[in-house]
């Protein structure tokens, strides 16, 4: 396919003949097969590069002195293989006059059991806040209102504070992994801290180590 | 209202428009599209249902799965002034060149006595240059040298974005850059002490605000439990 007409093809007897009927359309279907090539190359790169976060805030170091006994505290104690142990209330390395020995009961990272734990735990909360939504929804609230309302539902005193811990076999994921579930649940109040040694200790007898 | 007479052959049609919104296409996302320089490590980050952007403004700590530390400033400007004042603070010296061609590197995980190598290091073999250990963030024996890239890179960050504030103010001109943000990109697989180790870095520096990136989850936001 000579598409392009040569220009004066020096002395040629029947050159300005042929150029006068050729015709001066060139096939551009090469061109619009890079064309589109190029093109699909860049969508496909471009779209998906930008990659997503989760804002997350650290606790700044506690002021020396005496710690507040949590009141409304479940600490997760995050392992190895996946495994998560729970506890609720305050540690207690023995019985004593306040409550008994603390005991660790286990929770994986299935829909049925951390998910549905949470969902237990949270139900009034997330009930006031779907509340809100639809109302919020239905053009009753104002954005602003509806911000500063869930916010007081999420700092409710009544509501659960979740610690979650880690012991050296924890990975990321698992962290990750419960604080999206606690996001799902839409937990206002959770916290990353320290493992401490009586705990670790217990859980290393559940787990072996 | 030019209508040709049909010859008769093979039907011809007229593409040009088609290649004009072809070539319109290519070009829009070729000036769109950033491209990124591999990045020393690999890490795939889990996923969950964080929907915020990376800020585009960002300092990135990234930590692979033998928990080493990569550390890298999204402004080049002031990666390049960061490197100034590390230089100077760890006495290794810098040729000018190399602290240009450093501030178009990714993230790097070196120690900054192996820095000037590194940089010098063809662009192919800089994945394999060895040692490869991550920038040190050791508390024991005082050598946090992460510490101090995020403080003075996180001090530049902001000096850079002050700077195109008021120069976006002289000019008139609506300022839109975003504050520096930290972010902390990890391994699904590393172990969260590794992590820790880092975040505690952080909180040294009375920083304890931060973007943990992760990728976009697909469909459901659990894992099925290991058996």
């Amino acid at each position: 396919m000579a598409e392009i007409a040569e220009g004066g093809g020096g002395g040629h007897k029947g050159g300005k003949k042929r150029a006068k009927k050729q015709s001066t359309r060139i096939d551009m279907t090469p061109m619009v097969d890079l064309a589109f090539l190029l093109l699909t190359f860049f969508v496909l790169t471009a779209t998906f590069s930008k990659p997503k976060s989760m804002e997350l805030t650290f606790p700044a170091p506690p002021p020396p002195g005496p710690v507040d006994e949590v009141k409304n505290g479940i600490t997760f104690l995050l392992t190895k293989d996946d495994r998560i142990f729970y506890y609720e209330g305050q540690f207690r390395a023995a019985d004593d006059e306040k409550g008994k020995k603390t005991e660790l009961s286990e929770l994986n990272f299935s829909q049925e059991s951390l998910h549905k734990y949470l969902l237990g735990k949270n139900k009034d909360m997330q009930d006031q806040i779907r509340a809100l939504d639809v109302k919020h929804k239905n053009k009753q609230l104002a954005d602003t209102t509806f911000k500063r309302m869930v916010k007081e539902v999420k700092a409710d005193k009544a509501s659960y504070t979740y610690l979650i811990k880690t012991d050296d076999k924890a990975t990321y994921k698992n962290v990750i992994d419960i604080i999206d579930e606690l996001n799902v649940n839409v937990v206002g109040k959770y916290v990353m801290v320290d493992i401490l040694k009586p705990e670790m200790d217990l859980v290393t007898e559940k787990v072996g180590p | 209202m030019s209508k040709k007479p049909s010859k008769g052959g093979a039907p011809a049609l007229d593409m040009t428009p088609m290649v004009d919104l072809a070539f319109l296409l290519v070009t829009f996302f070729m000036l769109t599209a950033s491209f990124r320089m591999a990045e020393p490590v690999v890490v795939d980050p889990p996923s969950s249902i964080g929907m915020v952007d990376l800020p585009d403004n960002h300092i990135m700590v990234t930590i692979d799965d033998k928990g080493r530390a990569f550390f890298g400033i999204s402004n080049s400007t002031a990666k390049m002034n960061a490197l100034r004042e590390m230089a100077a603070k760890y006495k290794v010296p810098f040729t000018e060149e190399q602290i240009v061609k450093f501030s178009g590197l990714p993230s790097f995980g070196v120690d900054i006595k192996d820095l000037p190598k590194y940089i010098d290091t063809k662009e192919d073999a800089r994945s394999n240059f060895q040692p490869q250990k991550g920038v040190p963030l050791d508390t024991i024996i005082p050598n946090n040298q992460l510490k101090d890239w995020i403080a003075i890179g996180g001090r530049k960050a902001v000096e850079m974005y002050e700077e195109a504030k008021i120069k976006a103010a002289d000019a008139g001109g609506e300022f839109k850059a975003e504050k520096p943000r930290y972010a902390i990109k990890c391994a699904s697989k590393t172990k969260y002490i590794y992590v820790k180790d880092v975040i505690k870095t952080f909180t040294d520096l009375k920083l304890y605000q931060f973007n943990l990136i992760t990728s976009l989850e697909g469909g459901g936001t659990v894992i099925e439990p290991t058996k």
